[in-house]
């Protein structure tokens, strides 16, 4: 392919097959829907805090759905519903995998593009249809969906019993096909792409860990979204052609309905067969970018290469193994518990490891705090804290007093969401220079790291005792009973932390849009690195390097290695006479 | 007005962050330097910060360790309860030992090996014994609280439920009603299609076994006796969670489920500890709709007398429906 054919503005800017490009609009896609999820989370956090209180905010955001300012019990669900489909498909599946995918795979193999241009395109409009089609779903008459993320039928399938089970729902289900026809576009194209289009010299040995998670993960994608979307299939029938996959012997409003034969339960198993490799779909690009940054920074070689990917391997594979563990309370065969309990737990082998390789990296490093090392030490934390927790939810017998509480909502908040969100900011942080050809300002990066930091554990931390002390999840208030009557204390002080939490993602914003117009100009190589995406140059160019495409001699992570000129080895020197490989 | 006030202070705000970098930048330029490098300067805030944060955040969990604890559910009040306490207790004192050690050496790793120009990091890039050891301890950890966990589970779902009395738990939005197997201890059969009037269970009243069945809307069990509640829904997935006696089932459409325990502490010793107002309570908890919140039923456990004395007020079916 050469890199000098004629570009129009349209297929620069918008029908791009350009996958640098490609990944830009995926995360301004995905940062904006962010700030749509986070807003979201404000409001009802408004609420929990504040049960039944007036709130001039809620009436200007949500109108008829906060009469007199007071959130409607069905906008709460609605809201809460949206947060979740928003945070886990839109930002942190969408946003992070497409950005850094896309970005990085070429880049860092040494390849001109994605195998398929084309597919990677149709990828992104996918995508883009199914956010607007998300989006129109806020503005329908019943609301937009409202039985929760994982939408479990009855509830999702009967329009009659949830409001948010009209066309919001409906809405919600053909968006989410798109959304997985454009990942399984993507995805294919990322499989293709490494296996297929590395440069001379880049062995699967010499891959940096970003792509070795980006290649599992897209994997996952590809064996587990077509299962949500036979699921999103199946619901789509049984609401609207009178099917009776996972309806059976109901009264809903007093009518009798004919459905008969059919089982919630199988839906359940559906959804969870992707949903928990979803869990992992988020989790290790962010765990792939932060190997990187925290090498890079510690100006260490990563510890324990191949064990990392000994790890990453073990986790994507039980990922498949476990779903079981979202459903031990739904009747099914204890002793199948009994088998879901046990794969489950295991994951937490490789995930030490993974924490102890990090430790030992920043062990006798020479850490410079960029910002985006600060968010790869975050993840580190949280990727603990949030892990640790998982061996209690994990574990059936402890499972059946706090699932559904809002120990899970503090469990997966910290080990997936604020761990694959720090991912994100770190990657966005490192890479930033590289996309836009200028630097994101260090300063208001330590700013907002901090803030995003405290408020974050602060918002998730009390959700733990709130989960102990009984209290479901997805509740419009705890004031309804007299045993959670002392909570509001906890609740209050989620709430402040969240709207801290959210002011401080303003100075990223900021920081991210002023930076690409105003930043100061990016130096070749700002972070010293080894990778083979500072060797192209700095002014974007379809094709990525002018001349030849750079061969490969060694692994990527030559840092302070003895015996070279500075503390970095760029993966295209060659091996010096008598260099050993590490 | 107060929309344009708000535009007015966001507008500020930002012209006063575009102005600070503004500043920051020309600052760095007459000095001749960039300002987005990373100094030894900066290292060396920033370490030190990851140290001050991390007593921060430790010294917070600590505070809410200690402040929140009478939140926390008080101990079982049943027999497999009382088990799955003291593996709760196990793991939760082994992930805040693990918590305690590994947060502190991260942020402590951060803020001892903050850079310098001077230094150079040690090249180290693998050592298979260490990562061994890093292997089979937590494997061999984590058997143990694996086979703690298995035998548990075991002991929970699979009681001897020969001696227990059955009582039914029937979930609809947005409220619960029980049904009593009656002195027979066999429910009677039921079908949603025969829901209908009073009949709100769609119990068969053909059934021989219906004819004893009680209808109630609170559940009354006595100390230290066995039940064994099966659960039905009507319409959409519930959950019953009774968060004192460590029992939560799902009420699934189309199916029954079950969940069989042992009371151990009547509801007027748990107000001796727990308050004059305690009451055991049956929730719901999977997302049914708009009152999902609000959907609940009393439990109250009691003595044997004060049982029987409530349950002959109550009326069979036979009383209720079809002698009308």
């Amino acid at each position: 392919m050469s890199g000098h054919h004629q570009e129009t503005f349209i297929t620069k800017y918008i029908f791009s097959q350009d996958h640098k490009m490609i990944a830009k609009q995926f995360l301004i896609t995905g940062m904006f829907m962010a700030v749509i999820g986070m807003i979201m989370s404000a409001l009802f956090r408004l609420q929990l805090a504040n049960p039944g209180q007036s709130f001039a905010i809620l009436e200007m955001f949500l109108g008829k759905w906060a009469p007199g300012g007071v959130l409607d019990p069905s906008m709460y669900l609605a809201l809460v519903t949206m947060h979740g489909t928003i945070l886990v498909f839109w930002v942190l599946t969408a946003g992070l995998s497409g950005t850094f995918a896309n970005l990085l795979i070429p880049l860092q193999i040494g390849a001109r593009d994605m195998a398929s241009g084309f597919l990677n395109m149709l990828s992104y409009w996918f995508f883009f249809l199914a956010t607007i089609v998300l989006l129109w779903s806020l503005f329908v008459e019943t609301g937009p969906a409202s039985a929760g993320w994982t939408i479990y039928p009855p509830l999702s399938a009967l329009p009659q019993s949830i409001p948010g089970s009209g066309t919001g729902m409906t809405l919600w289900l053909i968006s989410i096909a798109f959304f997985i026809v454009g990942g399984l576009l993507g995805s294919l194209n990322y499989v293709v792409t490494i296996i297929n289009l590395r440069t001379k010299g880049m062995s699967m040995q010499r891959l940096p860990l970003t792509i070795w998670a980006i290649l599992l993960t897209a994997i996952l994608v590809v064996l587990s979204f077509p299962v949500l979307l036979s699921a999103a299939l199946l619901l789509i029938m049984d609401r609207s052609f009178g099917t009776s996959f996972f309806l059976s012997d109901i009264i809903i409003n007093g009518e009798v309905l004919h459905n008969v034969g059919g089982s919630p339960i199988l839906f359940e198993h559906l959804f969870w067969f992707l949903g928990h490799p979803e869990v992992y779909i988020i989790l290790l690009p962010a765990l792939g970018i932060v190997s990187e940054v925290i090498a890079i920074n510690s100006r260490k070689p990563i510890f324990g290469y191949k064990a990392m990917v000994g790890a990453l391997l073990a986790i994507a594979f039980l990922s498949f193994i476990v779903w079981g563990h979202h459903m031990f309370m739904t009747g099914m065969n204890p002793f199948l518990g009994s088998v879901f309990t046990f794969t489950t737990l295991l994951i937490a082998i490789p995930s030490a490891i993974k924490v102890f390789n990090y430790l030992a990296t920043l062990w006798k490093g020479n850490i410079q705090f960029t910002p985006a090392m600060l968010f790869a030490i975050a993840l580190v934390s949280t990727f603990i804290t949030g892990g640790l927790t998982g061996l209690i939810l994990g574990d059936s017998a402890l499972d059946i007093n706090v699932h559904d509480t809002y120990f899970v909502v503090g469990h997966f908040h910290i080990v997936m969401g604020l761990s694959a969100i720090f991912g994100m900011f770190s990657g966005v942080y490192h890479w930033f220079p590289k996309m836009y050809g200028r630097m994101m300002n260090k300063n208001f990066g330590y700013i907002h790291f901090w803030g995003t930091f405290i408020s974050a554990y602060g918002v998730f931390f009390p959700m733990h005792f709130l989960g102990l002390a009984g209290l479901p999840r997805r509740y419009y208030t705890n004031s309804a009973f007299p045993m959670f009557d002392g909570l509001t204390d906890i609740n209050s002080v989620i709430t402040v932390f969240a709207l801290t939490g959210a002011a401080f993602q303003f100075v990223f914003l900021f920081n991210f849009f002023y930076s690409i117009f105003k930043g100061t100009r990016a130096k070749q190589n700002p972070w010293r690195s080894n990778t083979l995406e500072w060797t192209t140059p700095i002014e974007r160019i379809h094709g990525n390097w002018p001349g030849e495409i750079p061969s490969v001699h060694r692994w990527p992570y030559d840092y302070s290695k003895p015996g070279a000129d500075e503390d970095f080895v760029p993966q295209t020197e060659p091996l010096k006479e008598g260099e050993e490989e590490h | 007005m107060i929309n344009i006030l708000i535009a007015i202070v966001v507008f500020l705000i930002i012209a006063t962050l575009v102005q600070i970098l503004r500043v920051s930048e020309l600052l760095s330029e007459i000095n001749n330097t960039d300002v987005n490098e990373v100094t030894d300067e900066d290292n060396n805030t920033q370490g030190k910060l990851s140290l001050f944060i991390m007593f921060l955040f430790l010294g917070f969990v600590i505070w809410q360790m200690i402040s929140w604890n009478h939140f926390l559910l008080p101990g079982a009040s049943s027999v497999h309860g009382e088990i799955i306490d003291g593996l709760m207790s196990f793991t939760m004192n082994l992930i805040l030992v693990v918590f305690f050690i590994l947060t502190p050496l991260l942020f402590y790793y951060a803020f001892k090996y903050r850079g310098k120009k001077t230094n150079t990091a040690y090249f180290y890039s693998h050592n298979n014994k260490l990562e061994i050891i890093w292997t089979i301890v937590p494997t061999i950890i984590l058997s143990g609280v694996i086979v703690y966990g298995l035998q548990t589970w075991n002991k929970a779902m699979n009681p001897d439920i020969s001696q227990s009395k059955v009582i039914e738990v029937y979930s609809k939005q947005f409220d619960w009603t029980a049904r009593y197997s009656g002195v027979d201890n066999q429910l009677g059969e039921a079908n949603y299609k025969l829901v209908q009037g009073r009949n709100q269970l769609g119990v068969d009243l053909s059934d021989e076994n219906a004819q004893d069945d009680i209808v109630v809307r609170e559940v009354h069990l006595i100390k230290d006796e066995p039940v064994l509640l099966k659960f039905r829904s009507q319409d959409v997935i519930h959950s019953a969670y009774l968060p004192h006696f460590r029992v939560q089932m799902n009420c699934v459409p189309g199916m029954t489920t079950q969940f069989a325990f042992t009371p151990t502490k009547t509801t007027a010793e748990m107000r001796e500890t727990e308050g004059e107002d305690f009451d055991y309570i049956l929730l719901c908890n999977k997302i049914c709709g708009v009152a999902h919140y609000n959907m609940q039923m009393k439990f109250v456990v009691e003595t044997k007398e004060e049982h029987d004395i409530w349950l002959d007020q109550q009326k069979t079916l036979k009383n209720t429906l079809t002698l009308k």
